[in-house]
């Protein structure tokens, strides 16, 4: 359980953060998007104790992170955007390293190496270099860091950014594997990952927060506004713009034509798949494709963050 | 502050300075330079004691340690690994205490080479023991007093060289103050004399040990690590 009430944090006159508020009950995968230098990293930066706030406060399972950072530490398990872990180490030795200063009994560092390394995948790579190893593998070890000492929550910077996409399949089953017990919160700015991932979605702007709820809520906050898209065997375009035009409730006609189809692209207040597909009937045309469109994530994460 | 995490940091700094070949190139540079330097006058001299070699101590320090502590912060700075030690359950005087030991054993076990040079020379004549084993404990102060200064220096900077630079610049006046008193008005000599490491050195190395000296090297490296802090402190 996290509280973050009116955190702020300025980096000389220009505010990084400003005055968010935000409950993570327990066991939760949260997501936060937004664009790049929206505060995100900032905001994971402070939950972590990394830096400390300008003003506002953290508060992890009841303690406040200002007076007493070092047990909230203990609490929470980070990983830093893009991995920086130490190169010039064996991944064995480092994790040896992070077990002791997190207070493992050396008589189960052991069993704990076994459980992680076979969660995180890295049983193979234990006995390298951390600097010959790919990013991909990076990753995970810095995943099994900071899993290490069993925090209740996890924090991740941008997880998966740089990976490849079966490398970001496998970081994304061992989030998912790992918010069964844990509560994660995880920034990215890639939204079918949030999408898949999170059970909520919150997006920053500018340091603020501009949206805060389950990616199924943000799209319906948004409903009202439907798309329908049809593929037709290439008709005059200008005699189905006509007809559609007669429709009640299309506010928007667009078309695109290829040698043997027509694509025409419908903005609809309400679902009206009915309609169209009983005009589409009485004109005879052949239709070989209808989709209705709900409001993507990205369409709602690009009407919040776009530039006023 | 805890000891056994102190312990883990300096076990892991220690590692990393050994791992890499650039321990071994510094030692090597430093048994040379002190051993040509030293053994090059020894016989011409014609006494048994070890003077020439502590005073050049202070000289070669100033340049050698700043190398050994230089990467301490500014690496990981550079490498973003800070943010990960940084967000360990760990106070941060725990982290700088453990940087700073490492670069403190470090340069005494650059020195342990050396301690064959007083075994050799007691074989040629009569070596008295007083002025080599404070010259050896002033050794020690000394280097703990610019570790220290390297430790803050590169807590400064995310550029190794500038760590460098800077610390050496520092440690090298220390040095080299006691030297260039006659430069300055008879009122304040003693107080730059005071502020000099050199001096406060070759005190100890005569033999005696005096706790102005210890007070002034002690008050160095409580200065070089309590700004480090603060300075990690306000960067964050």
């Amino acid at each position: 359980m996290i509280s973050i009430n009116n955190l702020t944090k300025y980096f000389g006159e220009t505010a990084a953060v400003s005055d968010i508020c935000l409950e993570i009950p327990r066991g939760q995968i949260i997501g936060i998007l937004g664009p790049n230098g929206a505060g995100k990293t900032t905001t994971l930066r402070m939950l972590t104790g990394y830096i400390t706030p300008t003003s506002g406060s953290v508060v992890v399972n009841g303690i406040d992170a200002s007076t007493n950072f070092i047990e909230v530490k203990r609490h929470i398990g980070y990983l830093p955007e893009s991995s920086p872990i130490y190169t010039d180490m064996l991944v064995y030795d480092y994790l040896k390293f992070i077990a002791n200063i997190r207070d493992i009994p050396n008589s189960d560092i052991f069993k704990k190496f076994l459980e992680l390394s076979d969660l995180c995948g890295i049983r193979e790579v234990m006995h390298k270099s951390v600097s010959t190893l790919s990013k991909g593998y990076k990753q995970r070890v810095g995943l099994a860091l900071a899993l290490m000492g069993d925090p209740d929550i996890l924090i991740l910077d941008e997880p998966t950014s740089g990976l490849d996409p079966n490398q970001i399949a496998e970081i994304r089953s061992i989030i998912k594997e790992i918010g069964k017990k844990k509560t994660i919160i995880f920034s990215t700015h890639i939204l079918s990952e949030a999408e898949a991932t999170c059970d909520r979605v919150v997006i920053m702007n500018k340091g603020q927060l501009v949206a805060d709820g389950t990616a199924e809520i943000l799209k319906a906050d948004k409903s009202g506004k439907k798309t329908t898209l049809i593929t037709l065997e290439y008709t005059d375009p200008i005699t189905v713009k006509t007809i559609f035009a007669k429709l009640k409730g299309i506010s928007k006609i667009e078309m695109a034509e290829t040698t043997d189809t027509l694509k025409i692209k419908l903005s609809t207040s309400d679902d009206m798949r009915v309609d169209i597909y009983n005009l589409i009937k009485k004109q005879d045309w052949i239709l070989l494709e209808m989709i209705q469109e709900s409001e993507s994530l990205e369409h709602i994460f690009k009407e919040l963050t776009k530039e006023a | 502050m805890s000891l056994k995490k102190i312990l883990f940091i300096f076990k892991r700094e220690v590692q990393t300075f050994f791992t890499s070949p650039i321990a071994y190139i510094v030692i090597s540079i430093f048994l040379l330079l002190t051993g040509w330097f030293f053994f090059s006058t020894f016989f011409l001299s014609g006494r048994t004691d070890m003077r020439d070699f502590f005073n050049l101590l202070p000289i070669v320090f100033s340049f050698i340690i700043p190398a050994i502590t230089m990467r301490l912060f500014a690496e990981e700075y550079r490498s973003g690994s800070f943010e990960i030690a940084g967000t360990l359950p760990l106070g941060l005087m725990d982290i700088i205490s453990g940087k700073f030991l490492a670069a403190l054993f470090f340069s005494f076990i650059m020195l342990v080479p050396t301690m064959l040079y007083p075994l050799f020379i007691s074989s040629l004549g009569d070596l008295d023991p007083g002025p080599v084993i404070g010259g050896y404990i002033g050794a020690v102060l000394l280097a703990g007093a610019y570790s220290a200064i390297g430790v803050l220096a590169s807590s400064l900077t995310r550029n190794q060289i500038i760590a460098f630079i800077v610390s050496a610049s520092v440690c090298f006046f220390l040095t080299i103050i006691s030297s260039i008193l006659v430069f300055f008005p008879p009122y304040i000599t003693g107080f730059f004399q005071y502020l000099s490491s050199g001096f406060h050195f070759n005190n100890i190395a005569k033999g005696v040990l005096d706790s102005r000296d210890l007070i002034y090297f002690i008050s160095i490296m409580i200065f070089g690590l309590y700004g480090t802090f603060m300075v990690i402190k306000e960067r964050n």
